[in-house]
């Protein structure tokens, strides 16, 4: 990456208030492409709020969320035709829940989940749909012989890769993950995160994370930002962060973590 | 002789805000230049702030005040003041940086975590592989470890395969944060080697050498750091 | 003669004329669902209220109705429909398609071609083809203005996975005129190349659901499919049990509890015309191998 390049993402005081009730609060930060960026936070900190703000999920109050478009430079993805954001959020973007069922179409098999974004952009052959599910299906290290399979049938760590496949498809050049290693056993969480560091890597996507597990952050993340009430109180390298917080509440995050 | 690694006026202090705002002064004005091959080992009582030098150098403690200039693809960057990608690049490229703890990676093999530095720069995975595991077979890594995650290995494996991931990648300059501190005798030997071997082929180091035989065996150079309440 | 009491076709003038609107716009905007204050009707929802409401709001004194249901003029539910008009429109009815102007069906389109000036009246229980997708209503209306098809051959996708070709065989998607996604009503995918640049008007309508679309004389209607598993109609190794005609679409009939079955046209009146015509069928020409 030159470097000037352009950001890929650039938000600009994003804020969000519910009625009177601030969700987060003149939220700031750029992004470029390989990049990931961790956001961490108690919950209630407005890590979600801001995710969905800066990812077409959720208007802003104020404040501007600019997209390097591939073809037509920055431009504010709440200013854009709705057709437009929606392709974005269909092919460029990708968003992975928390909970796999909220991004995964439970009703149908694990291969048309993940062809579904192709034929969302227009895919009409059959057999290549099968065979690139299929390849993701492996990027994933998931069991091609379960591609048939109702996602109900899969383990919940196993749910959530596929609705990784299911966003990777279509190459996208940025992904949005709520605490993507949420409600997983630690065993299968490393598993993820493992694999998650890896495409992630191989991709060059750029990513931005929200967790509340510190851990999580440093091995995912090259830059973090920590958030309270809403409010972003430190932000830099991730070992910068971790290693020497300077915000009373950073420090106290980092205090509190237990190290077994 | 220009110098790899120059520091000029470093502070450093730390405040616990948790801890009634105590505020914990450790460097004031620190100053250093390393040259290309000098082996430069820091020196003084323990919580002195050693490993802060090295660790405002490798741009994990934010500097207070002062210039940390490190020469990283034909121009310096101020360390201090870098954005956070310019500082991910200097690492990927000239600094490398070995802590006393190696920070685990669920599984990622031995061999793998080792390669990474490589891959990072863009090395053919099969080749970052193969420099990986020569670099293991030097720290006397066991062959039938290399495929498998570091998490279980003893302390003295771990060190070497933190040692193995940064000397694998020639960074033109080195951090050394106590590199030999869990290591038996054969295995400082192959430390005292690739430190010597670094210098020999030009990189600027700045170390932390508890072990006086090691610090004899390696350092071209000493500087004491004297602590920052009285140099303030 | 028309029952006292009653309106001419029941509903009264400012129903059909609100219900009428409904229909122009539909036939303006080829297959877009229009939204219309549908009436309580005198039979339950799924009975065909939409259908009813529809052919009640266009029909006319001079109007020859025909009423089918799954291809036959004399089931339940046709013969209850063309009573309920005959009744209170006093209108004249036929079983023959070619002398209907109007023909409302359940399930259906008649063997015979339809010609210009005859409107065929689709009876519809679900009109939005995207709702297995997508539960809420603005939602699916997002998509269809935007034109957000992709994922409707999910279900086709899901088809070929588990059966090894598309076995959605009726009430399968369709594209008009290359905008609007709609879906034809259950009648069999057999059906659907007969929709396509039909010289008739088509017009449908769903009573529970509040919902008119029309697809215009000679419009262009697809069938959606994938490049390597086109549309396909069904076939059938049989020909027509009693007329033996190879080009209509065959119902089973079990004929006795012996396993014996015949296969007979599902379009009584097209298949009553061959026979009329000397055509015939395994059972007719032989009656000792079947059991009619």
């Amino acid at each position: 990456m030159p470097p000037g390049a352009p950001p890929l993402l650039s938000a600009r005081g994003v804020t969000k208030f519910y009625d009177a009730i601030p969700g987060c609060r003149d939220v700031s930060f750029d992004i470029w492409p390989g990049e990931v960026l961790g956001i961490v936070g108690e919950s209630g900190s407005g890590k979600t709020t801001m995710l969905n703000c800066i990812s077409a999920r959720l208007e802003p109050t104020s404040g501007t969320v600019e997209y390097a478009t591939r073809h037509d430079g920055p431009a504010d993805i709440y200013r854009m035709s709705e057709p437009v954001r929606r392709l974005l959020m269909r092919t460029d973007w990708g968003f992975v829940h928390q909970n796999p069922q909220e991004g995964l179409r439970m009703g149908v098999s694990a291969g048309a989940n993940i062809g579904e974004r192709l034929m969302a952009v227009g895919a009409r052959h059959y057999g290549n749909i099968r065979e690139a599910a299929a390849d993701w299906l492996d990027k994933v290290e998931m069991d091609t012989g379960r591609m048939d399979d109702l996602p109900f049938t899969f383990s919940g760590g196993m749910q959530q890769r596929l609705q990784i496949a299911r966003n990777l498809v279509t190459a996208p050049r940025i992904v949005f993950m709520d605490e993507p290693t949420g409600g997983l056993d630690v065993s299968v969480q490393a598993r993820l995160l493992d694999l998650l560091r890896g495409l992630v890597a191989d991709l060059g996507l750029a990513a931005v994370i929200v967790t509340h597990d510190l851990a999580v952050a440093r091995l995912l993340s090259h830059r973090l930002l920590v958030m309270r009430r809403g409010k972003v109180v430190e932000s830099g390298l991730t070992d910068q962060v971790l290693d020497d917080p300077e915000h009373p509440y950073s420090q106290l995050l980092v205090s509190s973590v237990l190290h077994p | 002789m220009t110098a790899m690694v120059e520091v000029e006026g470093l502070a450093k202090t730390f405040t616990l805000h948790n801890q009634g705002g105590v505020r914990l002064p450790v460097l004031a004005g620190f100053d250093l230049a390393v040259a290309a091959g000098e082996c430069v080992a820091l020196h003084g009582p323990s919580g002195i702030g050693k490993s802060t030098v090295l660790r405002c150098i490798y741009g994990n403690y934010r500097a207070d005040r002062g210039r940390i200039l490190v020469r990283h693809g034909g121009g310096s960057v101020d360390m201090a003041a870098a954005h956070p990608r310019g500082i991910l690049a200097v690492r990927r490229e000239t600094l490398g940086h070995v802590s006393q703890f190696l920070r685990v990676i669920p599984r990622v093999a031995a061999e793998d975590a080792v390669a990474e530095p490589l891959r990072l720069r863009g090395t053919d995975p099969q080749e970052a592989r193969q420099a990986a595991r020569a670099m293991l077979r030097r720290l006397n890594i066991p062959a039938a470890l290399h495929r498998l995650a570091p998490a279980t290995f003893s302390g003295g494996e771990q060190q070497r395969v933190n040692l193995a991931r940064v000397f694998v990648a020639d960074y033109p300059v080195l951090l050394l944060d106590e590199p030999t501190a869990s290591l038996d005798r054969e295995n400082r030997e192959a430390a005292i080697a690739l430190i010597r071997e670094a210098a020999g082929r030009g990189a600027a180091i700045v170390g932390i050498f508890h072990d006086a035989e090691v610090r004899a065996a390696v350092a071209t150079r000493t500087v004491p750091l004297t602590a920052a309440r009285e140099a303030a | 003669m028309t029952e006292d009491g009653y309106n001419f076709a029941y509903l009264d003038e400012q129903t059909k004329r609100m219900i009428r609107r409904a229909i122009l716009k539909a036939v303006a905007i080829p297959g877009y669902q229009v939204p219309f204050g549908s009436r309580e009707m005198p039979l339950p929802y799924g009975w065909g209220t939409g259908g009813i409401q529809v052919t009640a709001s266009i029909i006319g004194r001079d109007d020859t109705l025909k009423v089918i249901d799954q291809g036959a003029d004399d089931t339940v539910n046709a013969v209850s429909i063309r009573k309920f008009f005959a009744r209170t429109a006093g209108v004249a009815t036929t079983e023959r398609t070619e002398d209907a102007t109007i023909v409302q069906t359940r399930h259906r389109i008649p063997e015979t071609p339809l010609a210009a000036g005859q409107i065929l009246v689709y009876q519809v229980p679900i009109p939005e083809p995207l709702r297995w997708l997508e539960p809420r209503e603005a939602e699916t209306r997002k998509m269809h203005a935007l034109e957000e098809y992709g994922a409707m051959h999910v279900r086709l996708y899901e088809d070929i996975a588990r059966f090894g070709h598309i076995a959605t065989s009726y009430d399968y998607p369709v594209r008009v005129n290359g905008r609007y996604l709609a879906r034809p009503s259950p009648i069999p995918k057999f059906d659907n190349p007969k929709m396509d640049r039909l010289p008739a008007l088509q017009l449908f309508g769903a009573g529970r659901e509040k919902r008119i679309y029309a697809i215009p004389p000679h419009t262009e209607v697809r069938s959606l499919d994938f490049d390597d598993h086109p549309f396909e109609v069904q076939t059938w190794d049989e020909a027509c049990a009693f007329c033996g005609a190879a080009d209509s679409f065959l119902d089973e009939i079990v004929t006795d509890d012996r396993g014996g079955r015949l296969f007979v046209c599902s379009d009584t009146d097209y298949c009553g015309k061959r026979r009329a015509a000397g055509h015939t069928g395994s059972a007719t020409r032989d009656p000792e191998r079947g059991g009619a």
